[in-house]
């Protein structure tokens, strides 16, 4: 019933401030929303009894990420909205989007009403003393059974940001 | 009794402990806070020759009470043309981050208010990187261009600074081998040494990288009074100014407890394994019986009545509190006894925390502040490459003692060395770099563009 009340508050926090985020006009008013939004999630993520996500969300995204966001949008000051250049069938191509992944989501629980532990009651979580400290068994997953995929992402990302900083180094010979 | 305040009861009487820190954290942090204030203000003064603040009560000891009243009663103002919410959010964001990454601090054994969580002092650091929004979004919402540079000082500054800050934790996570506050104190004594002197280099980093994060002098950039007024702060009066003003020191707090906790050995006492070294115990006794007899001496020279009284009310605390730290020795047979560990811990955590704290307050008096293309060039070029090589080399070292059996001193030893020897690399190059710079900037008769200050 707790883990419920928790999940529900988060998840409305959540969906409230994601709504806010696209519907403000002022940049910086939207990125309060996205961070509102981050927070919310981690809060989902400590629910879950995942305390190394949650951190590293906390850290990595709203730390790090949206810190770089606030900077980028203070330096270009977006806070007086532009007249944006619109496409017309755009609201009704992303009204369809909405309808289809709403149908699929209200479908997806209607299946699972039935099911034991699925319905729109989240089951209590075991106790975090019972399950093993998470922070080592992501790493365990991480370096031991996906330590390919890990380092190729790695290595993806080192080339992503080498390009970046030739690209935004300035040509001196040119 | 309905099953609302049944439950309610039941969850305080699980609770209880940790809701009192909790009450206690809120209640006594901001109270310290201003004292630091006050020691700041004495060490600086002391430095200089002068008195400092002593005109409230002896010594000016009263001086934080006055100004935080004087705070409270000014009059609030927001400018018309500022964010009226962000405005009012920032500060509070600030408070709120600082206070609530104290959580997961462990100050003793006993006093802590999120017990044995797996994430430790990743929660306090990572709760901890949320208070600099308040600075961003505070100079951002007042609309005022001291306030709005300060902000995008301040926000580059973290940003640069946020890696070495980092990998200076990898480093002590690394020996510690958890991020669980507790465990953490604990295999510092079973390996029998404070992670500083297995890790020199990492404390260094932490040290500085700090520095820098929570916009100290020599970093104290976004706020530099010669150049910005008082950068976010400059829209701010009364008790939003304050907020600010406590944040920034309760953040120091939480600095120098997480860096207590990682390097210092947290809790332990000074050799905490040697058994004759354990008349140590009688260290606080001994520090606050003398602190109690200064002030019965002072007592009689103070010029007003009012003042006598108030010494002879600190020297009668200081040897309450003396007497119960005597009480709680083991060899005393009473129920205090059972309180040894969380009063004895908390002693040598809060003076080493103490001691931290001095430090940031003497680098403070005694570095001019730094140029902005100084403090970007000391971040990038010299600690986020010397950061990446001691955490290496803290493997390195690690490995060669768990996997080839060489005593792990000897390791550290090498290690540390070969650290040490790629910072002096990088400096010399860092020189070569700077008198090219300089150079350039001879013979180049337009005034060099300065990118990085906003």
């Amino acid at each position: 019933m707790l883990d419920s009340v928790i999940f529900y508050f988060f998840a409305g926090i959540a969906v409230v401030s994601a709504v806010l985020m696209i519907t403000r006009r002022n940049a910086i008013h939207s990125a309060i929303f996205l961070i509102t939004t981050l927070l919310a999630t981690a809060g989902i993520f400590l629910q879950l009894r995942a305390e190394f996500l949650f951190i590293s969300q906390i850290i990595l995204y709203v730390g790090g990420i949206m810190v770089l966001f606030i900077f980028a949008i203070m330096l270009v000051r977006l806070d007086v909205p532009l007249p944006q250049i619109r496409s017309r069938t755009q609201k009704w191509i992303a009204l369809l989007v909405a309808l289809a992944v709403g149908l699929e989501a209200g479908v997806v629980i209607w299946l699972a009403r039935k099911v034991p532990g699925q319905g729109l009651l989240i089951p209590n979580a075991a106790p975090a003393d019972k399950l093993a400290p998470n922070t080592e068994e992501l790493a365990k997953t991480l370096f031991g059974t996906y330590l390919l995929p890990f380092e190729i992402a790695s290595v993806l990302l080192l080339v992503a940001m080498v390009g970046a900083v030739v690209m935004a180094k300035k040509r001196t010979d040119a | 009794m309905s099953p609302m305040l049944h439950s309610i009861l039941a969850f305080v009487q699980t609770w209880w402990v940790e809701l009192l820190c909790a009450v206690l954290i809120v209640l006594v942090v901001p109270l310290i806070a201003v004292y630091i204030v006050l020691v700041e203000r004495k060490a600086m003064a002391d430095m200089r020759a002068r008195l400092g603040p002593m005109r409230v009560g002896p010594h000016g000891l009263l001086q934080p009470i006055a100004d935080a009243l004087k705070l409270l009663f000014k009059e609030d103002l927001i400018p018309d043309n500022a964010d009226q919410f962000i405005f009012w959010l920032a500060p509070v964001l600030s408070m709120t981050a600082a206070l609530t990454s104290m959580g997961a601090v462990a100050i003793g054994p006993w006093f802590q208010v999120a017990r044995d969580i797996n994430i430790g002092l990743l929660f306090v650091v990572g709760v901890g990187a949320l208070g600099p929004f308040g600075i961003v979004l505070g100079g951002w919402a007042s609309n005022n261009h001291y306030s709005i540079i300060g902000a995008l000082r301040s926000t580059a500054q973290l940003i640069s600074y946020e890696t070495t800050a980092g990998f200076a934790l990898v480093s002590g996570f690394l020996l510690a081998g958890t991020l669980n506050v507790r465990a953490i104190v604990e295999t510092q004594r079973t390996d029998q040494a404070w992670y500083v002197f297995l890790a020199p280099v990492g404390f260094f980093t932490y040290l500085i990288a700090w520095i820098a994060e929570t916009n100290r002098a020599p970093f104290d950039l976004p706020e530099a009074e010669s150049e910005l007024v008082a950068g976010y702060m400059t829209e701010y009066s009364g008790f939003r100014w304050s907020l600010y003003f406590l944040a920034e020191y309760a953040n120091m707090i939480v600095v120098a407890s997480v860096g207590t906790t990682l390097f210092l050995g947290g809790w332990l006492r000074p050799f905490p394994n040697v058994r004759w070294l354990a008349g140590l115990d009688a260290a606080p006794t001994l520090l606050l019986a003398a602190v109690g007899a200064y002030c019965v001496f002072r007592a009689g020279k103070q010029p007003a009545r009012a003042q006598s009284m108030f010494m002879w009310a600190v020297a009668f605390g200081c040897f309450v509190v003396a007497a119960i730290f005597t009480l709680a020795l083991p060899f005393s047979h009473l129920p205090l006894e059972r309180m040894h560990d969380g009063l004895y811990g908390a002693f040598w955590f809060l003076l080493k925390v103490s001691a931290y704290i001095y430090i940031f307050m003497w680098l403070r008096f005694t570095l001019p502040r730094f140029r902005f293309d100084q403090l970007m060039r000391l971040g990038w070029h010299i600690l986020i490459p010397l950061a990446l090589v001691n955490v290496v080399d803290v493997g390195i070292a690690l490995a060669l003692s768990s996997e080839f059996g060489i005593n792990r001193w000897v390791a550290m030893v090498i290690t540390t060395a070969a650290t040490l020897g790629a910072a002096m690399l990088l400096l010399h190059w860092n020189d070569k770099y700077a008198a090219a710079a300089s150079a350039a900037l001879l013979t180049d008769s337009s005034i060099a563009e300065d990118t990085h200050a906003g």
